[in-house]
């Protein structure tokens, strides 16, 4: 990858895109991404009572039933994630401002619900491109939210221009901490940062329990939150009620470019993308590696915890135990889909917002438990990781060696 | 079978200097926290009492009652005493067994402090740290069998969580031991998921794990709102019933504790045997340890690599799901969702702590039930400490071990690489 890029004397971020795009081969990822719907879909086929009874009757009426759950799970996941398209023409032709944002809102709702994804998401993909596994996301989207909210509810008084950012970097900086003790542990004493990222996740865990049920905690409530935040922290939002859009998307995409910029325009990144391809060629080139690694592992953890402080300053305003259904581990999913690159990072990320608010709106409607979801980020990311798969389902072509692998699969985890 | 023992992994005896000495000061700052925080904050008329039997057993045994300040010099004392005999002259290769024994003094100091003035049931305790330790001794098995053939496995707590859905649903449509028998299935499947993705396409065994796990919390999460929320009684499976082993189970103390419990239990000691001798009695296990430790080296000598990682990591699958059949069938007899909540990475944790062998894993599996056992009583013991700290204490002893502060772990060599054939 590096040498192809050598080459191009200054490619354009687009090119850079296009190129990496075509390497992971575009077809395999919408491919991946098409057949991991499909095998959601039959998964809600096969456990629908009414297709069942459908094929009691005869089977056409089976395939018939199929193909209408088909039909009202996607439905329900377009609706629930971009609106009802008659609707948002109709309140378009009235020209009535609070209908086109109550028909846009489930829109907008996607976005906010991709914003974690995104932090949380470059999180990952910067440390696959130092070739490092920062599997404890989850881990540090908790702490970092526990320091946001410490910061958001014990500054009183402060002005939102100086309180929204403080807080936020609070998030960051506890983020940071807590990815960046694996990433010393891993330069200094080569413990596997899989494993210390994972421990540090459960350590996160009851650390946010116990705070939570202690210092932390409201104490006019039963269970364990936080108390809400000061109305000085909160992430600005842009449309009146029901519209949760806030500016953490701004934010996220700000970091999307950061860290764009960092990895493929500046020297520095240029030496951490070469010790993540080649250790050894990098030591040779007397780069610093114990660096590239505990810093690396500092900023993924600091992109965690912003996604963190994010949750807690656009969303919810305070903090539960349960806050973060698992975007730590779905990150890693969708990093692998963006191809590490923060641009297909924020696409991924927009695609799992979609799919989450979505199936959130599929719940209600059709009856389909959200958690579907969970096995359609699973399947996509079987097909993505071994394109292999799709490519003998579909029958691909093999590509030419070098087109293919991106950076982490080459990788190997030691 | 004789050559095989000779093939032992080898063991680092050397004890730097710089090392022995920080050892010593660890024993001496042990010794000194009794002292300091134990023996001056416990009066010296305050009397501990142990009750030496668990609640509900027939087999009574007089409270062990006794003065607590006095003990507690006395465990401090040995720990001194053992801290300057390493500071002088070191214990050379006995180091980190003498560090288990001095670490074992210290919460015995702890538990004689936590319930000075007041009763602890011992037994109690311990009967409950043993049932713990199943899942999690268990589920460091199924990763010793993936890791010691050369394959991550951080998927076993999908397979566990996976394994105890079967088993629920199973175990409630036919019989307990159809669930079982279902629950190692589903282990079984998705360790060939996991086998097929890392062997054959060579995906990075971190995200075939990671496949796993996402996909195990989704389905099971699915299917369990779409059926057995609605209807329950598809979600109630019964247990194994408690089986008192003739003879054992009469011994005071002891048998309470260990041979008064479901066959879960007694299957995790008869496991800790098996694998031993399998892997490091029988050709079966050399040839698996050296597709973990040097494929190369065990490919030229007609060792099918690839077909040896495909068997260690199915075997490893169906105990990832006898250990997830526990949860349900040796447990609480019906499945919630997520229940494992992260046992299988403590399982992971126990492997490592347990160096990649069977019997340091039960050793680990133990300690490690015994924390989550004590995280549980210590709001009846009323000492200072919150016991979200005591439950984070696997993790931070694993992190511990791997950083090479108490002996560095011997992961098997050739972990995590897909094998390629030249």
């Amino acid at each position: 990858m590096t040498t192809s890029e050598q080459k191009q004397k200054k490619p354009g971020s687009f090119s850079i895109f296009i190129e990496e795009i075509r390497k992971n081969s575009l077809t395999v990822t919408i491919l991946a991404i098409v057949s991991g719907l499909l095998v959601g879909g039959l998964i809600a086929a096969v456990t629908s009572e009414n297709v069942y009874a459908a094929f009691g009757e005869s089977f056409l009426a089976g395939i018939g039933a199929i193909f209408t759950v088909f039909w009202n799970t996607y439905k329900a996941l377009f609706t629930g994630s971009v609106g009802v398209p008659a609707d948002i023409i109709a309140a378009i032709s009235s020209g009535s401002w609070d209908a086109i944002n109550r028909s846009l809102a489930p829109f907008f709702e996607s976005l906010v619900q991709a914003t974690p994804y995104i932090f949380a998401g470059l999180a990952v993909a910067l440390g696959f491109r130092v070739g490092l596994f920062n599997i404890g996301a989850e881990g540090q989207i908790f702490v970092g939210a526990l320091a946001t909210v410490w910061v958001a509810t014990s500054l009183k008084g402060w002005p939102a221009l100086v309180h929204v950012p403080l807080a936020l970097l609070a998030g960051a900086a506890a983020g940071g901490i807590w990815g960046m003790v694996p990433g010393w542990l891993k330069a200094k004493t080569g413990a596997h940062e899989v494993i210390n990222t994972i421990m540090m996740n459960y350590i996160a865990f009851r650390l946010s329990e116990y705070l939570l049920n202690g210092v932390l905690g409201d104490p006019n409530k039963a269970t364990p939150i936080s108390a809400p935040i000061e109305k000085s922290a909160w992430l600005p939002r842009i449309f009146p009620d029901p519209n949760r859009f806030h500016c953490g998307f701004f934010v996220a995409l700000l970091m999307a470019f950061l860290v764009y910029l960092l990895l493929f325009k500046t020297t520095w990144g240029y030496e951490l993308r070469t010790v993540g391809h080649n250790p050894n060629a990098a030591r040779y080139a007397g780069m610093n590696i114990t660096r590239s690694i505990v810093i690396t592992m500092m900023l993924s953890g600091a992109l965690a915890g912003l996604a963190g402080a994010n949750e807690v300053l656009g969303v919810n305003h305070n903090l539960g135990v349960a806050f973060s259904s698992g975007y730590g581990f779905d990150s890693i999913a969708l990093a692998l889909l963006g191809n590490s690159h923060p641009l297909g990072v924020v696409l991924a990320a927009l695609l799992f917002g979609f799919l989450r608010n979505g199936a959130i709106q599929m719940q209600l409607s059709a009856g389909i438990p959200i958690d579907i979801i969970s096995v359609l980020q699973a399947l996509i990311l079987a097909f993505i990781a071994a394109p292999a798969i799709i490519r003998t389902i579909y029958r691909l072509k093999e590509p030419k060696p070098e087109l293919e692998s991106p950076a982490v699969e080459t990788k190997k985890g030691k | 079978m004789a050559q095989t023992s000779q093939i032992s992994r080898k063991q680092t005896d050397y004890i730097s200097p710089a090392r022995r000495t920080t050892m010593g000061v660890v024993f001496l700052v042990m010794a000194l926290t009794i002292w300091l925080g134990f023996v001056i904050s416990t009066t010296s008329e305050a009397l501990t009492t142990f009750v030496l039997y668990p609640g509900g057993s027939d087999v009574i045994v007089a409270d062990l009652v006794f003065a607590s300040r006095p003990i507690l010099n006395i465990l401090a004392f040995l720990c001194a005493g053992l801290g300057a005999y390493q500071l002088a002259k070191g214990f050379g290769k006995w180091t980190n067994t003498i560090l288990g024994v001095v670490a074992g003094l210290f919460i015995a100091a702890f538990l004689v402090w936590g319930s000075s003035g007041t009763s602890l049931n011992l037994a109690g305790l311990l009967k409950v740290a043993v049932v713990r330790a199943v899942p999690l001794t268990l589920g460091a098995f199924s990763g010793i069998f993936c890791e010691r053939s050369g394959v991550f496995n951080i998927a076993i707590e999908g397979m566990m969580l996976t394994a105890a859905f079967c088993a629920a649903l199973f175990g409630s449509l036919v019989n307990i031991w159809f669930g079982l028998f279902t629950a190692v299935l589903s282990g079984i499947l998705l360790a060939y998921v996991l086998a097929v993705l890392s062997i054959k396409y060579k995906v990075n065994q971190i995200i075939s794990g990671t496949v796993i796990n996402i996909f195990a919390t989704g389905i099971t999460s699915f299917l369990s709102a779409k059926f057995l929320q609605r209807h329950s009684e598809l979600n109630d499976s019964g247990r194994f019933t408690t089986w008192n082993i003739p003879g054992l189970s009469d011994i005071p103390f002891f048998g309470p504790v260990l041979f008064s419990h479901n066959m879960f239990i007694y299957a995790m000691f008869i496991f800790t045997a098996v694998l031993t001798v399998l892997f490091f009695y029988t050709r079966w296990g050399l040839r698996t340890r050296a597709v973990g430790e040097h494929p190369k080296a065990a490919d030229t000598l007609g060792i099918n690599v690839n077909r040896t990682r495909y068997i260690s990591v199915l075997i490893g699958g169906a105990m990832a799901g006898f250990a997830g059949a526990y949860f349900v069938l040796g447990s609480v007899g019906r499945f919630d969702e997520v229940m494992t909540a992260g046992r299988g990475f403590v399982g992971l944790a126990a492997m490592i702590f347990g160096n990649w062998n069977p019997i340091g894993s039960l050793g680990a599996g133990m300690l490690f039930g015994f924390a989550d056992s004590l995280a549980s009583k210590l709001a009846i013991l009323k000492v200072p400490i919150p016991n979200k700290f005591l439950e984070m204490a696997p993790y931070l002893v694993t992190m511990i071990v791997l950083a090479g502060v108490v002996g560095r772990g011997q992961p098997p060599a050739a972990g995590g690489q897909p094998y390629e054939k030249e």
